[in-house]
């Protein structure tokens, strides 16, 4: 807790502000995390997103999502960092991946490393939304106006998201374990110009 | 069942992975680094 040592009323909303900011940085390490794939990039990514926030933050209005407009200096900081340095898309397995997680169904269970690095091969777009949506809890209308975009557009998006890893799971085509992970390293390289188009359009708000 | 990957609102077999991969980072303990940058945002407003 700190107090804002004149005690003005800048110096409470700054102070709240951060108290905000500091309860969804979990949040921001696991979309982060979806969204690259190694856990050190995932962090450096959070951290601009947290000193851009700050930076920013009379532009945040108290009340509403902290979260919400967080995930969009994030996915911009992302979307920046992919065309600045054509991001390469590794992966590393953490412990708590190795676990297998047992669907509902039929299906066989599905290891978690093998579904992030399914979700890795989409396209960024398509990752996204379904980061959102089927992993942050979002709602389709939260999800379209963190990218920018038209809710049908989110809902078009993660459908074709998770028929991609559908039929990427019931066919074993989940790319192999490995650091040369060349289905999903091209899979991102080929996305890059598409999303560098798209980004120029909605990155600049 | 079937997976229903390609209809809206129904969410396959492997869905519940993709929240436990999520919740498995939001349930870590967050490394120092993050609570040094937090404390470094205090000092850049002095």
């Amino acid at each position: 807790m700190s107090k804002d040592r004149s005690g003005n009323a800048a110096g409470d909303t700054s102070a709240s502000f951060k108290r905000e900011l500091t309860e969804v940085i979990p949040h921001l390490r696991a979309f982060a995390r979806g969204l690259c794939g190694r856990a050190d990039m995932a962090d450096d990514l959070v951290q601009e997103t947290l000193l851009k926030a700050w930076a920013a933050r009379e532009r945040f209005e108290p009340g509403t999502s902290m979260r919400a407009w967080t995930f969009v200096i994030l996915r911009n900081a992302y979307l920046t960092d992919m065309r600045r340095n054509r991001f390469r898309g590794e992966y590393d397995e953490t412990v708590a991946e190795r676990i297998l997680t047992a669907p509902a169904d039929q299906e066989e269970p599905v290891h978690l490393a093998d579904l992030h690095r399914a979700l890795l091969t989409l396209p960024a777009e398509r990752r996204e939304a379904l980061l959102l949506v089927g992993a942050g809890g979002f709602s389709y209308e939260e999800a379209a106006q963190i990218c920018q975009c038209a809710v049908g557009t989110i809902k078009s998006r993660v459908g074709r998201a998770r028929a991609a890893l559908s039929a990427m799971i019931e066919d074993g085509s989940i790319p192999q374990r490995s650091s040369n992970d060349d289905p999903a390293h091209h899979a991102i390289l080929n996305e890059l110009d598409e999303v560098s188009a798209a980004g120029r359009k909605t990155v600049r708000s | 069942m079937k997976p229903a990957g390609n209809k809206e609102g129904r969410e396959p077999g492997w869905a519940s992975g993709l929240k436990k991969l999520y919740d498995s980072v939001v349930d870590e303990p967050l490394p120092d680094t993050f609570k040094d940058l937090l404390s470094r945002l205090d000092d850049a407003d002095k």
